[in-house]
């Protein structure tokens, strides 16, 4: 074989996606010769937050690895092989989650299975807890970390949905950015390089709710929507279904500002472009699915 | 008898080794020295080799070798084959093409091995398995079996023109088509069997240790019949001659017919422990196993199914192009023939039916048997064509079919079987009663007021297992003989070991076969022990697939059993100073009937040993041997009924209740049974709704190669199953037994298929039916 | 390389092992605990499932440097004193195994699920627990119906205690 290149039927724009495209992934377009076990990698476990961006900014091609339950299949896979990783699951400053009055902050190594489980949140803004409940299966909820998860920004992951439509805020270890801006493109994110997500944080909504329909071979959202009815308005967050990731929808929000109400969306079409076809849904499919889910995720907010 | 023999529902006795993690797979077996190989595959569908170079490779740290296609050809190891000769209809003997182990000068499939790195590590060989070079010439691909055989497709093998492998037929031709022309009604169908990938949990493994001093081979594999393993790799592959080389299939993770068949790592492995002089490991990843397992199914089907005024069957006839691959896998050609169309008349009378079959080349994975292997081909198409024509004329799905059964055994179908047994209706009763049938209307408007779309689909199958007798099927073409083999070695101090040549990978043979021996002489199941999977111990054996091993496997412990019984009571007789025909063996000891004379098993046994005091010329020892080949196939049938329920607005379907009514003859162990039933409905059902195996047609690359794209059935995709049996004992064997290890994956697609077209009101509907596919199925109604 | 050490089944245990190295090669290759499989390269067939510090993970998806330090339970060590755990007790009984091959995963998952819902547990509950455990040969129905007896016995037995 020529080399340990990406070739097998793979135009040369796409081979970025591969390296990093864990949800979406092909597994034969992986070049057979490049299986696990992964390349080799040098491994880091930091105490606090300096020492961990010291030792990525140390690190020829580090990685930030907190639950790892993306990042270990990728570099199993050898769709990733970054020189060193820094673990930052052993970072007392990004766990825990605070709930005040309207105030959420969840610190970005707490797992899904801790966002699920916990009362507080769960009173606050129960669609949340839903949502991570939903999340792959319960082993790798007690591995994967919120902040793992959006910083890997998958098109088909449900949180960048939920932070989306929440309006909430990303907290790192420079700066705060909005989830507006947060989420780039397909893997694609604001953070730089060695800059690590500290916590998210969010205004409780009036109601929030997520309608998910899985892959039903990954498990990872088809198409899911989360819906928020805020003091400022509605926002609903489509995740497994755009070409670029996680978007809102406009036709959604509209319909949904005059009545909070899943009948508001009668009659609510959503184009097929600009959406995602593979051999589980075409376009046209997640159009429909995005409609239906926006329904139920109003059902559940309305309870 | 003791409590726990035949019929009793007994909790297995291997249990314990798989609960505590102290199971023994190949992947946890290590040899001394064991070095570990990684396999250069094939990135492409369809290309030329121009050359492969292991210099950089040699080089890199930990190789010890790098070997080749050529070596291998130079050092006389032959190319793969497949056991049974097919003839085309114009009498000329099926075109196979040549599969070397290793790849020589041409890829026909992504996932093809090339060459074998074995290095110190598993990841020294994949880092060195990235240096060797291979310079391909992409050719163009086709993977479609339809497309292979249209005029200007690529063409696969020069020994095939056309791709066509074989072009076979079965029945009688005019008289289905004059049938037809007569017919009140014809119902006619164009039906795809989506191709599947068994996915055995445990991927296929193999480690290959060859013996310098002894000259001996020895192969721990992941097979469901190591005896079939060490014949072909002795007689066809030239590895080693059969007296020098072990086969040992040790506990294997499922099988489901992918680890039936001899695998090029198997070969490549005892191979390259000579040339390296190290014993050689090699363990699939999934990926691999997505790739280069025999895969099943894959069928393309035109149906016509004729009836009288009266709605009776008058003619069937059935034109089907299967997939094969890229090259014939070993058993491949008896799968959409003898495993398939004879077995197309289904549970009804029809008088005529006729069969074509092309076989054909593509550039994809070989296609092999697969759980139910052309049974599940045959019952989708007649079930599906059934439940249709039925709703073309307006009946009763149950009463078309109850009007059609064949009621008088036994039977002789046009396209060979010759059924033995069977009632029909008691299952389609049963299932219909388990069902509560005649309540799902009410059941449908209550799903209607939840917004559910529910259906019901029926489906009333017959299947052939334990393939037989070994003389009828060599007539057929088939390379070897398909009885089995038992020894019963009872101990000195009365304890029994018995040999089968079966393989247990799951099925629970250690419980079972140990139930009829305990059966037999009332002794306890512990005293009872089950060897098996290693041609050292037993000497020869067919293995276990097409739900044989208790019609066949089973049976030759019986008749060793037979021979054992005889001896002993020989023996008692003498010891008991009584006639032999007065003594019998229960509870644990022999005595004379009528009387109060009895002595314990273990002395019986014992004397066998000490031969102070043994009738007469008798030889001392306890120990018979036995080979049994049936005199016929054994036919388990049933009937199946599922109801969904249907997501209008996503196309997502839900199996709410699902009834099965499987008559199997006899049941040694009904824990068990229900158990084999339970999961062939899982794959069934997976096939149905959720499992397909996708080739990019463009470019040939497997795009569900992983469980991120393949849909495994999990456990919430499936309902608890309400399973029950009816009993007509098989006629042909003596315990009365059927297979049941296919029936579930056999029956249970088309009823699921026909539960959804019954919800959403379109016939239209191809497997899997997923979610997007009932969605747009339903758009096509509006 | 990395030095790790970790309690495995209750002892002590240290290795050098490269840093790649994912944990169940660690357990499997190096402790020798050959009852953790692996069954896919995606994390999804969960018959590597291990107990991480008293939770279910899947020990093909980290690696053994990331466990140092923590306790981790196996299915080797899951029965005591020659007596099966509930759970397996209830998969023996049940007929909840075939080949064996998901089954150390699947118990391993069913005693973490039994462990978070002490409230008990029902079908559809057991069903959708089970997601990450994939079984080719049971069709799941007897592997749940041994959950659910297993998860009756253990509360039965907390009761009475």
């Amino acid at each position: 074989m020529s080399s340990g290149e990406l070739e097998i039927g793979v135009e040369p724009t796409e081979s970025f996606l591969l390296t990093t495209h864990y949800s979406l992934l092909t597994t034969s377009l992986i070049d057979l010769e490049e299986e696990n076990p992964m390349h080799q990698t040098t491994y880091h476990r930091a105490s606090s937050v300096s020492e961990a961006v010291k030792l990525l900014n140390d690190a020829d091609d580090g990685k930030y690895v907190a639950g790892g339950q993306t990042l270990i299949p990728t570099m199993k896979q050898r769709l990733a092989a970054p020189s060193d990783l820094v673990d930052l699951r052993h970072i007392a400053d990004l766990k825990g989650i605070e709930v005040s009055g309207d105030k959420v902050k969840i610190g970005a190594a707490a797992t899904h299975a801790e966002v699920a489980e916990n009362a507080a949140l769960a009173k606050a803004c129960p669609a949340f807890c839903h949502l991570a409940a939903h999340i792959g299966d319960p082993h790798v909820r007690h591995m994967g970390t919120v902040g793992g998860s959006i910083a890997n920004n998958d098109p088909a992951a449900d949180y960048p949905a939920a932070l989306l439509a929440l309006a909430a805020t990303v907290h790192t270890n420079k700066r705060e950015i909005s989830a507006d801006d947060f989420f780039v493109d397909l893997f694609e994110t604001a953070l730089e390089d060695d800059e690590i997500i500290t916590a998210v944080s969010l205004t409780v909504p009036e109601k929030a709710g997520y309608g998910k329909f899985p892959n039903p071979a990954s498990r990872y959202a088809l198409t899911g929507v989360f819906v928020a009815r805020r003091a400022d308005g509605v926002r609903a967050a489509v995740t497994g279904a755009g070409e670029n990731g996680v978007f809102r929808a406009e036709a959604i929000e509209k319909a949904l500002s005059s009545s909070f109400d899943a009948s508001a969306l009668d009659g609510v079409t959503i184009p097929a472009d600009g959406l995602m076809t593979d051999i589980h849904a075409s376009a046209e499919y997640r159009a429909n699915l995005i409609a239906v889910m926006a329904k139920r995720a109003v059902q559940a907010a309305n309870g | 008898m003791g409590i726990e023999g035949i019929g009793a529902r007994v909790a297995r006795k291997e249990d314990k080794r798989f609960l505590t993690g102290l199971g023994r797979y190949v992947d946890d077996m290590v040899v001394p020295g064991m070095k570990h190989a990684i396999f250069v595959r094939s990135p492409h569908a369809h290309a030329a080799i121009r050359s492969v170079d292991t210099k950089a490779a040699k080089a890199m740290p930990g190789v010890i070798g790098v070997l080749t296609g050529a070596e291998l050809k130079n050092d006389g190891i032959g190319n793969l084959i497949c056991g049974w000769m097919i003839h085309s209809k114009d009498g000329t003997p099926m075109k196979m093409g040549a599969y070397s182990a290793l790849a020589t000068d041409r890829v026909r499939y992504v996932g093809e091995a090339v060459a074998v790195v074995v290095a110190e590590t598993r990841g020294q060989a994949r880092d060195a398995a990235e240096a060797v070079e291979i310079d391909y010439e992409e050719m163009p691909a086709v993977t479609d079996a339809v497309e292979a055989l249209e005029k200007g497709a690529p063409q696969l093998h020069p020994e095939a023109e056309n791709n066509l492998i074989y072009d076979w037929e079965i029945g009688d031709a005019s008289a289905v088509d004059q049938a037809l022309d007569g017919a009140a009604h014809v119902t006619r169908m164009k039906l795809v069997n989506n191709r599947l990938v068994p996915n055995a949990m445990e991927p296929r493994a193999a480690l290959g240790h060859y013996d310098m001093a002894e000259d001996h081979f020895t192969l721990w594999t992941t097979s469901q019949n190591p005896h079939v393993a060490r014949l072909v790799m002795s007689a066809f592959y030239n590895v080693a001659p059969e007296n020098k080389l072990r086969v040992i299939a040790p506990d294997v993770g499922g099988g489901f017919g992918s680890k039936i068949y001899v695998y090029p790592e198997e070969i490549v492995c005892l191979w390259a422990s000579k040339k390296t002089g190290v014993p050689v490991k090699w363990v699939a990843d999934r990926t691999e196993s997505f790739l280069t397992d025999a895969h099943g199914r894959d069928h393309h089907t035109e149906v016509s199914l004729g009836f009288d005024a009266d709605n009776r069957m008058v003619a069937l006839k059935v034109d089907t192009i299967a997939n094969f691959g890229g090259y014939m896998s070993l058993f491949s050609s008896c799968v959409p023939t003898y495993l398939y169309a004879t077995l197309l008349s289904g549970q009804y009378a029809i008088p005529a039916i006729h069969c074509n079959v092309r076989a054909v080349y593509t550039n994809t994975a070989p296609v092999d048997a697969y759980r139910g292997a052309g049974r599940p081909e045959a019952t989708y198409l007649l079930e599906r064509t059934v439940e249709t024509a039925a709703r073309e004329l307006g009946v009763s799905p149950a009463e078309l079919r109850r009007k059609n059964f064949i009621r008088e055994f036994p039977y002789q179908t046009p396209v060979i079987m010759n059924y033995d047994a069977g009632d029909y209706e008691a299952s389609l009763d049963a299932a219909m009663r388990e069902a509560d049938y005649a309540g799902f209307p009410a059941r449908r408007d209550e799903a209607k007021k939840r917004g559910k779309l529910r259906g019901i689909g029926m489906s009333c199958y017959i299947e052939a297992c334990g393939i037989a007798p070994s003389q009828a099927v060599g007539s057929l073409g088939a390379g070897v003989g398909l009885w089995e083999s038992a020894e019963v070695r009872v101990n000195a101090a009365g304890t029994i070991e018995v040999l089968t040549g079966s393989h247990s990978h799951g099925q629970g043979h250690e419980t079972t076969f140990a139930q009829v021996v305990a059966s037999r002489f009332g002794v306890p199941l512990e005293q009872v022990s089950i060897v098996h999977g290693d041609t050292d111990k037993v000497q020869m054996g067919m293995g276990t697939y097409g739900s044989r091993s208790g019609a066949v496997g089973a049976s030759a412990i019986v008749k060793a059993l037979d021979k054992v019984e005889a001896k002993a009571k020989k023996i008692a007789a003498h010891l008991l100073e009584a006639d032999e025909s007065d003594i019998v063996i229960e509870n644990g000891e022999a005595k004379v009937a009528g009387t109060d004379r009895t002595l314990p098993w273990f002395q019986v046994a014992l004397a066998a040993y000490t031969a102070h005091n043994l009738p007469e010329g008798m030889e001392p020892g306890l120990k018979e041997g036995a080979f049994y080949d049936p005199t016929n196939f054994t036919f388990p049938a049933g009937c199946y009924i599922a109801e969904v329920e249907v997501d209008p607005e996503t196309g997502h379907t839900d199996v709410v209740q699902f009834v099965a009514s499987d008559d199997f003859g006899n049941i040694i162990n009904p824990l068990i049974v229900e158990g084999q039933v339970h999961g062939g409905l899982a794959q069934g059902i997976g096939q149905a709704l959720l499992e397909g195996c996708h080739y990019d047609p463009a470019s040939g690359q497997l795009v569900t190669a992983s469980y991120m794209d393949y849909t495994m059935p999990r456990a919430g995709d499936l309902p608890s199953f309400q399973v029950s049996t009816t009993n007509t004992p098989c006629p042909g064997n003596p315990l009365g037994v059927k297979g049941c290890g296919e029936a579930g994956a056999i029956g249970s697609p088309p009823a699921i298929i026909n539960a959804i077209t019954d919800a959403i009101g379109n016939n239209d509907l191809s497997m899997p039916a997923t979610p997007q596919k009932v969605w747009a199925a339903m758009r096509r109604n509006q | 390389m990395a030095e790790i050490s970790m309690t495995v089944n209750g002892r002590k245990v240290t290795g050098t092992v490269e840093d790649r190295t994912l944990l169940v090669h660690f357990l499997r290759e190096n402790q020798g605990l050959t009852g953790t499989h692996v069954g896919c390269d995606t994390s999804q067939c969960g018959a590597c499932v291990v107990h991480l510090d008293g939770k279910a993970v899947k020990s093909c998806t980290m690696l053994a440097a990331q466990a140092s330090g923590s306790q981790v339970l196996t299915i080797e060590g899951l029965a005591e004193s020659g007596e099966l755990h509930p759970v397996q007790a209830a998969f023996k009984e049940h007929h909840g195994l075939q080949c064996g091959f998901c089954t150390p995963g699947m118990i391993m998952a069913a005693v973490d699920m039994i462990r978070r819902h002490p409230q008990g547990l029902d079908e559809k509950t057991v069903r959708a627990e089970l997601e990450g455990n994939i079984c080719r040969c049971t069709g799941y129905h007897n592997i749940v119906k041994a959950v659910l007896a297993a998860s009756e016995a253990m509360s039965g037995k907390a009761k009475a205690a």
